[in-house]
């Protein structure tokens, strides 16, 4: 690495996390500490004169404060050219990383230092303004992620091509589908042209046709020898576009390498997780969409569990995998469809179930607000020896969507069946029991006599 | 190239270093507070049907109240030969500028949270172009000025070529006091509740709606001095005396006494912004 152009010493950022109630984080607070800050000056004098340390006083104002550091010592270089994968769970400092290095934030400790002009994509659409039209916002947002007049002047036609939104480029962005402003906003940030670019998660937005696409630009991108930092969940554009991956949890850099490597170590460790994501977790990953501006659904917990109600993460093949979701139903809701999705590491599918198929519990699917479980089995025989991830999706058509992608992660050892007799090929995503026959067309005579 | 030249510059991030380069980063991130004060001006009068229109309502109809209440039933004289109504409306430029400067830049950082939380700039380019916002409006109040004068039959004198140095001075007092408002906002929403009430105060204890001439007649000189203390004062005095021309009633002590602490406002307001707006992305 001749031609380093980040390099990042001992980085940290802590955050301070305060226990108490919101409204004392406010003002209140703030003048409380400063008008009673004369009393426990001279509690603390007293204190101190009696010989007697108070420990309690001092001790209590502080000990409210606690330290959580977001990320923590984190060292590693960039060449010029390289493109670099970023990945680990949520909260694992991804984020925080790139908002340290794109100057949003500060670092509480260490340094970094970057060599060439950096463009961060954190998000789709920043600064863009519902009122002004599609050209007026390309020349808005393209000098938010900081291209000049004459840049944004230049690449507009390219621009207008790219998002497909033409004849719409003078109508306000707010009449717009939700389709057609992140097109809009990503053809946009695909023309930046910085020497670093930071991108954060920005290709888990539109249509699967569009992310294609989005895609396509990356590597497009990654071609014209720009460095880039790449946060994702997606394994498979992180396979894609980057060499090399820094493997990220609870704030501290823990694999530094070939991507293949990393990404197996980081589906390695996020599959020990747990069989059971609680409300807490499933706040931090979920995604909400809907038209409707109030909440109907809360997701409170998805479980794997066997037919005795353990949770496992690891199942036989002969064995029921029970999903369970727990959620509540905040308003009347006419009509929920729930569906469970099996997926394979990169998020890909590989089956789907829905509530609305039906079985012998078939129920009407108008809920009154309250909490519900429900639940679906996975028969025995239909699994092989893969690792599984299960995605769970919660729509209420038109109002609202919550997906929790790959909420929990399974292994299932294939064992076969009483009756199956040779156990190869068993490492596929399915393995079902099928039901097999033979039939007896024609029997050949044997050859010997056919000769004679 | 602008481009090659930062290429050679190494940015260097560590705890308390974003200092060093601000000034030169709010030059460099000129384009990008011209184009965000062009969308809040944009964005203003979008869907109204008065649109810009809405700039003169305001200070047009609080300025025929305050004549009638001021002028004609509590008879307060006005400055000069002036009409009282073209002396309220003297006033009323500022005040608005200030009061609504003072509104729009202590929202602007909350506002713009988006922005703040996902790209980096110079934060107080978002304050600073919500004065311009906030100035555009003053800009078409005054053609009302224009209107009245000729209305009144009322000439200014040379004084009105100093105007654009009130108008500076009006900046300062409006930037500052906004500044400290803005950063106080991003941590305590509580300022939101006395911005509103500190503008409505304002009106009242400001010259806008008599003269400060009264207020030094019932007062006398030492104690004026502790009332001008209120930067509008100054801001208010300086523009009747700009435009009203006639005998001077420019109080120089008072003047100076507002104009000092606007500049104290500003500095203090440009310091604590600074220190503050480093922890914005993670407060707001």
């Amino acid at each position: 690495m001749a031609d380093v152009v980040i390099k990042v010493e001992n980085l940290s950022k802590k955050y301070t996390i305060r226990h108490h109630n919101r409204a004392d984080d406010g003002l209140r607070h703030a003048i409380h500490n400063f008008a009673t800050a004369p009393i426990r000056w001279l509690i603390e004098q007293r204190a101190g004169r009696n010989g007697q340390s108070d420990g309690n006083t001092r001790h209590d104002a502080r000990s409210r404060a606690e330290g959580f550091y977001a990320l923590k010592d984190v060292a590693f270089e960039v060449g010029r050219g390289e493109v670099v994968g970023i990945i680990g769970r949520n909260g694992a400092g991804k984020s925080t990383l790139l908002k340290i290095l794109s100057r949003i934030t500060e670092p509480t400790d260490g340094r970094a230092r970057i060599r060439g002009r950096v463009a961060s994509l954190l998000e789709v659409g920043t600064g863009f303004h519902p009122e002004l039209t599609g050209r007026e916002n390309i020349f808005l947002n393209g000098a938010v992620l900081g291209m000049t007049r004459q840049e944004i002047d230049r690449k507009f036609v390219h621009i207008v091509e790219f998002s497909g939104i033409g004849k719409f480029l003078d109508t306000p962005v707010k009449r717009y589908s939700s389709g057609m402003a992140v097109r809009l906003a990503f053809a946009v940030a695909a023309h930046l042209e910085p020497e670093i670019l930071l991108v954060d998660e920005v290709l888990a937005v539109g249509d699967a046709e569009f992310q294609r696409k989005c895609l396509g630009k990356m590597k497009e991108v990654t071609r014209q020898g720009r460095t880039v930092l790449f946060v994702s969940h997606n394994m498979a554009a992180i396979r894609g576009l980057c060499p090399r991956t820094l493997l990220l949890e609870r704030g501290r850099l823990i694999q530094d390498d070939r991507t293949e490597r990393v990404v197996a170590r980081y589906l390695d460790r996020n599959l020990v997780e747990g069989a059971i994501v609680s409300e807490q977790g499933i706040a931090e990953r979920v995604q909400r969409s809907g038209e409707s501006d109030q909440f109907f659904l809360r997701l409170k917990e998805v479980s794997l569990m066997d037919e005795d109600g353990v949770a496992r993460t690891q199942f036989r093949s002969d064995e029921r995998i029970r999903v369970g979701i727990t959620y509540e139903c905040l308003q009347p809701a006419a009509d929920l469809r729930i569906s469970v999705s099996l997926v394979d590491g990169d998020g890909g599918p590989i089956l789907t179930t829905q509530n609305v198929d039906g079985g012998p519990n078939l129920r009407s699917y108008h809920l009154e607000p309250g909490v519900y479980r429900s639940s679906c089995v996975f028969p025995e025989s239909l699994l092989g020896e893969k690792q599984f991830w299960v995605t769970v999706n919660l729509e209420i058509p038109r109002d609202e969507r919550l997906v929790l992608e790959k909420a929990l992660g399974f292994q299932v050892t294939f064992i076969g069946r009483d009756g199956m007799q040779y156990i190869t090929h068993k490492e596929t995503f399915l393995r079902p029991y099928l039901e097999w026959e033979t039939v007896t067309l024609r029997t050949n005579p044997v050859s010997g006599e056919v000769a004679s | 190239m602008q481009a090659a030249a930062v290429a050679q510059a190494e940015i260097i991030i560590e705890p308390g270093r974003s200092e060093q380069n601000y000034w030169r980063d709010l030059w460099r991130y000129r384009e990008l507070f011209l184009i965000l004060a062009w969308r809040d001006v944009a964005v203003r009068y979008r869907q109204t049907v008065a649109g810009a229109a809405w700039a003169i309502v305001q200070p047009v109809s609080s300025m025929v109240v305050m004549t009638v209440i001021f002028g004609k039933v509590a008879g307060l004289p006005s400055e000069g030969g002036a009409p009282y109504a073209v002396m309220v409306f003297a006033a009323m430029l500022p005040w608005q500028f200030f009061a609504n400067a003072l509104s729009s830049t202590s929202q602007s950082i909350i506002g713009n949270s988006g922005l703040i939380s996902k790209v980096y700039f110079p934060r107080m380019i978002v304050p600073m172009s919500s004065v311009v916002v906030s100035l555009i409006d003053f800009l078409v109040a005054s053609s009302i000025l224009a209107a009245l004068m000729v209305w009144f039959q009322f000439l200014p004198s040379w004084r009105l070529l100093t105007l654009p140095f009130f108008v500076v001075v009006a900046i300062l007092a409006a930037f500052g006091p906004g500044l400290i408002m803005t950063a106080l906002v991003v941590r305590y929403r509580d300022f939101r509740f006395i911005i509103p009430f500190i503008v409505q105060l304002g009106l009242y204890v400001s010259p806008v709606a008599y003269s400060s001439a009264v207020i030094r007649g019932k007062l006398g000189e030492p104690w004026f001095l502790l009332y001008s203390l209120n930067p509008m004062v100054g801001v208010i005095d300086g523009f009747r005396w700009a435009i009203l021309g006639g005998p001077s009633n420019l109080s120089w002590p008072g003047f100076l006494a507002s104009l000092l602490l606007s500049a104290v406002l500003f500095v203090a307001g440009v310091f604590y912004f600074r220190k503050t707006e480093r922890v914005f992305a993670d407060v707001i």
